[in-house]
């Protein structure tokens, strides 16, 4: 608590972005410098450095967020450092230089919350982003954490929690979307013969491609999930939880068991819990890898020490779940929710959202967009909103072809449906899901049946064997797929692509195998014409599919404008090209391996691509 | 046996939902799992060797052969890979002469695809070891390998 109150005596407060992006363009450098800085202007007692985690706005890092007030610093290097804290932290005079400015104004917006990237968001999940450091518990407590599990214990029955959630309209946020608070009145109801144990389990192996809002969770506000983990035990009547993380989440882990350490210190995990007698404990499990453990029974297998394999469902891991005991599976971004539905209340949560979902969604705006990053919008919100005014709509003037939401269970949404509200069912309706929230933006100069072959070749090499529809099934259809990216495709093809997804969808023993054909089913529903291109025109209208591609280059204006400058050349890594400096250059064609090194690095535009 | 194969083995319950947490510490201790200490894992745990390698087998995050001294993962998520990431892996083979999921002959570097690293802002985005390298082009690839090269 000391560090609590002298913290509160500094004048500014800078809140340095320690997000996985952030921190791999330095931002832990960018800290010490300032804290270095800070120092020799002899401002330490009145500015105090706070690293947090994910700000969000990825693209823009390294970030610092200036408390009070607000003020938004991007894209910082170490040499612009004392000249920020000279001038705004010493003299106050904010430097407009480092502030973020918009592609179509020049003014740049000194305000967080007044650029269009925040602008629009509503953050329930992400409710303490950039605002307290997620290794020191009293952050947490000062932002009213702790408040929803001290009412939970104290004021309200398992089966009230279990009620406010049921009212709230809350589901699983994880991909299907079953409602919450029925979920765990399953398992409050489910008989435990064996000895009484129930579980409860957070699933954080985030395994979709594209999409890392539970490690920005896990990493920025780590109490948030294990507040909601209490409660949702306590309403359930269970004594143990797990929380599975994906190996590939290093820092995720290491915020995660520190936060545990201290709940435990201040009382609020462990036996008798602030002292009402409820004991309740968090484990941390470490996935291996492997994309199946994301489907709740792979993930439960793997936690008991074996093999990550799904098995049929029912009965459903809230009857037997855990080592055979009823057990409650939510994602990391649900069990964050729920704290803030305790505190304030179902009504309030569900006034934000559509008819039948509720409240708000993180995504994961990444791909062919201006402003990659995380955001967290309402329910209902139409794609066009988050592309074009969140995202700000597609880098170089390309235009917009799809958005893939889903991962690889989801599918690719046309630019005829940018204006669909946002939610579980709309989704659904057009072929893709909501998924854990991954939405990947494309442009003209992605290919659609290459994304299709994409995911498959992922769903394929993630199959973990046990079944035949997902194992041969999904292989089957990659070969065709390939096949028609090589030109060696054919028009029956497509409909044993269709024939073919049909049964997996019905056959396949887990969720993932059976959603595993939506990315083709959706290319081939909304893009059918470029499949026939592949097959009739042998050509990749986008000039991904490398096998179709033709590279040349135009003597004249190789000659006239780049004056034989030699560099594609130089590049050429299967020595196709030849000609001298000052001279046209020409590509042998027997020779190209088709890399498009040439393309990139010819600053006249003399190489051609066809 | 050998100290920290013992020492890894004290610090979990000898049952078996310890095994997946034990392999990753013997992963992550010699950057491989060595057969003679899945052997006394087995006995240790008193479970069948072969259910042992049947779980070394089935996850990524398990090698049984040694990985480089830099180990280099190029991302293959969604985003890495409509940004070119594809063309980043081929590059690194041919700059290092080995194909995906080998390890070069001197035992400095070894090269493997991976799936999603979370980092999709960043996206091309190549792990070196644990540091992230961001918006990576076929062009960048040389430098990065000449900063691990001794």
């Amino acid at each position: 608590m000391e560090d609590k109150l002298t913290s509160t005596r500094h004048r500014l407060h800078l809140m340095v972005c320690a997000g996985t992006a952030c921190v791999s363009n330095r931002s832990f450098e960018i800290k010490e410098a300032l804290e270095r800085e800070i120092k020799k202007q002899g401002l330490a007692e009145e500015v105090l450095v706070v690293t947090t985690g994910c700000n969000g706005f990825c693209e823009r890092g390294p970030l610092l967020v200036v408390q009070p007030g607000n003020i938004f610093y991007q894209q910082l290097t170490l040499k612009d450092i004392p000249h920020l804290v000279e001038e705004h932290f010493l003299k106050g005079r904010p430097v407009e230089k480092l502030m973020y400015k918009p592609p179509e104004g020049k003014k740049p917006i000194p305000v967080l919350n007044e650029i269009d990237f925040f602008k629009k968001q509503v953050l329930i999940a992400l409710r303490n982003r950039g605002l307290i450091d997620p290794e020191k518990i009293e952050d947490y407590i000062a932002r009213d954490g702790y408040q929803a599990l001290v009412k939970a214990l104290t004021q309200m029955t398992p089966e009230e929690i279990i009620e406010e959630i049921k009212k709230s309209g809350l589901r699983g946020r994880g991909g299907a979307g079953f409602p919450t608070g029925l979920k765990w009145e399953f398992v409050r109801l489910a008989s435990t013969s064996n000895g009484g144990l129930k579980f409860v389990v957070c699933n954080g192996d985030e395994g979709d491609p594209g999409a890392f809002m539970d490690r920005s969770i896990l990493e920025a506000d780590p109490h948030s999930v294990i507040e909601g983990m209490v409660i949702g035990a306590k309403a359930i009547g269970a004594q143990q939880g797990y929380v599975y993380i994906r190996n590939e989440y290093p820092l995720a882990l290491k915020r995660l068991t520190l936060a545990l350490q201290e709940a435990r210190e201040y009382g609020l995990l462990g036996e008798n819990i602030l002292g009402t007698g409820f004991n309740f404990d968090i484990k941390v499990a470490r996935g291996a890898g492997a994309f199946v453990c994301g489907e709740e029974t792979a993930l439960l297998a793997s936690i008991e020490g074996r093999l990550g394999e799904p098995r049929p469902r029912p009965p459903y891991p809230a009857q037997r779940g855990l080592y055979g005991h009823p057990t409650c599976i939510n994602n990391v971004e649900t069990w964050a929710n729920v704290p803030v539905i305790v505190s304030r209340g179902a009504d309030w949560f569900s006034k934000i959202g559509t008819k039948t979902s509720k409240g708000t969604k993180v995504f994961s705006l990444v791909g062919k967009i201006n402003n990659t990053g995380l955001v967290e919008v309402p329910m209902g919100i139409t794609l066009r909103e988050i592309i074009f005014e969140i995202g700000g709509g597609i880098p170089g003037g390309k235009e917009f072809k799809a958005v893939q939401t889903g991962g690889p269970s989801g599918g690719c949404i046309p630019k005829e449906k940018l204006d669909l509200p946002i939610d579980y069912e709309s989704l659904t309706e057009a072929g893709s899901m909501m998924g854990s929230g991954g939405m990947v933006v494309m442009d003209e100069d992605t290919c659609m049946v290459d994304v299709a072959k994409y995911f498959l070749s992922f769903t394929q090499d993630e199959s973990c064997g046990k079944c035949t529809p997902c194992r041969e099934g999904t292989k089957a259809m990659l070969d065709i797929l390939d096949r028609i990216t090589k030109g060696e495709g054919t028009e029956e093809d497509l409909q044993l692509l269709e024939d073919l997804a049909v049964s997996i969808k019905e056959t396949a023993l887990c969720g993932l195998g059976k959603t595993a054909p939506n990315p083709v089913l959706t290319t081939l529903r909304y893009f059918r014409d470029e499949y026939l291109t592949h097959i009739r025109d042998k050509k990749c209208p986008a000039h991904v599919c490398r096998d179709l591609n033709v590279y040349t280059i135009d003597e004249k204006t190789c000659l006239e404008v780049g004056h034989g400058c030699d560099v594609c050349r130089r590049n050429c890594v299967s020595e196709a090209i030849i000609g001298e400096k000052n001279q046209p250059h020409r590509i042998v064609q027997e020779k190209c391996i088709k890399c498009g090194v040439c393309y990139d690095v010819c600053k006249f535009g003399a190489v051609k691509v066809e | 046996m050998e100290a920290k194969v013992s020492e890894i083995l004290q610090r979990y319950e000898p049952e078996q939902s310890s095994i997946i947490a034990i392999l990753q510490d013997i992963q992550e201790a010699y950057g491989y799992l060595p057969r003679e200490i899945l052997a006394q894992v087995a006995e240790e745990l008193n479970i069948p060797l072969s259910r042992v390698l049947s779980l070394a087998t089935f996850f990524r995050a398990f090698s049984l052969k040694p990985k480089g001294k830099h180990p280099i993962h190029v991302c293959m998520g969604t985003a890495c890979h409509v940004r070119g990431a594809q063309l980043v892996l081929e590059k690194f083979e041919r700059e290092l002469g080995i194909k995906t999921g080998e390890t070069s002959e001197d035992l400095s570097f070894s090269l493997d695809a991976v799936r999603c690293v979370g980092c999709c802002g960043l996206a091309p985005v190549v792990m070196a070891g644990e540091e992230v390298h961001g918006k990576v082009s076929q062009m960048k690839v040389p430098g990065i390998i000449k900063k691990y090269k001794k």
